[in-house]
């Protein structure tokens, strides 16, 4: 496993150097939008990447109600963790999009609003789990991620079912898109994804080792009495 | 292309800060660790 992780890393350093390239240059320049539009291939990733982070979260959270398994704990606070991250790209590259395009930086139409609803759901969640003392802290944490993740599909199907400012999806939905930008942007979307999984995979791996390091100290502490009074 | 390349910026300055903010943690486990392997000596 220490042999795979930098091999992966180098192999996903690349694939993203190969995306930025595909978005940047690669990728023909939208007739109305123009150069601009190259943000969805940052935008467009980061969003779907986040929604697939907060839905392994909500699997993780519910298997940890039933099991009590700290695995699915740990994977759940770390999907959220970095679905936040992913969020937070999508909630800056959106107005960065939205101003040269509508003449706006925001609008509070569902879409976006809806976001940002998602964005500060899992924040608390984030706040809960860090500034909580009590025992029951992972069990609340889980129950508050099973009723954030009922505004994953509110935010995904809200330009389905209502009327707003943010454009309908390109991909189903009716829209359609050239096909060499779809290239760019699943190509961009892997390159996102296998970053995801680096970054969820050292967090998994130091959370581990976090808890295993408070374990020994409470151990060390009830088997030393003086070293609790330090 | 001010606001092509600001978003571009953003997302990367964004990761990065987190993955800062991992690296601060792990620095700070491994001491925890070695404070730990101290006393335990």
């Amino acid at each position: 496993m220490k042999k795979v992780f930098p091999i992966f890393a180098v192999l996903t350093a690349g694939l993203l150097s190969y995306a930025l390239y595909q978005a940047l240059v690669a990728a023909p320049t939208e007739q109305t939008m123009g150069d601009v539009q190259r943000i969805f291939y940052y935008h467009v990733p980061s969003a779907w990447t986040a929604f697939l982070l907060f839905s392994i979260n909500f699997v993780a959270s519910v298997w940890y109600l039933i099991r009590r398994n700290t695995a699915a704990d740990i994977v759940a606070l770390v999907t959220a963790e970095v679905g936040v991250v992913f969020c937070t790209v999508v909630l800056v590259t959106g107005p960065l999009w939205a101003r040269p395009v509508w003449g706006i930086w925001w609008t509070w139409d569902i879409r976006l609003t809806s976001t940002l609803v998602l964005w500060l759901i899992y924040v608390s969640y984030l706040l809960l789990r860090r500034f909580s003392t009590s025992g029951q802290t992972p069990v609340l944490a889980a129950a508050l991620a099973v009723f954030g993740a009922l505004d994953v599909p509110l935010v995904y199907f809200s330009i389905w079912f209502f009327r707003t400012q943010h454009p309908q999806p390109v991909i189903g939905g009716g829209g359609s898109i050239d096909p060499r930008m779809l290239h760019v942007l699943l190509i961009n979307w892997l390159a996102f994804l296998c970053f995801a999984f680096l970054v969820c995979w050292s967090r998994y791996r130091l959370e581990r080792l976090q808890r295993d390091v408070e374990e020994t100290q409470a151990l060390e502490a009830l088997l030393d009495p003086r070293s609790s009074v330090r | 292309m001010k606001f092509l390349y600001a978003a571009y910026a953003a997302t990367w300055l964004i990761h990065i800060t987190y993955l800062l903010t991992v690296a601060r943690r792990y620095a700070r486990l491994k001491r925890e660790i070695q404070d730990l392997k101290r006393d335990l000596r």
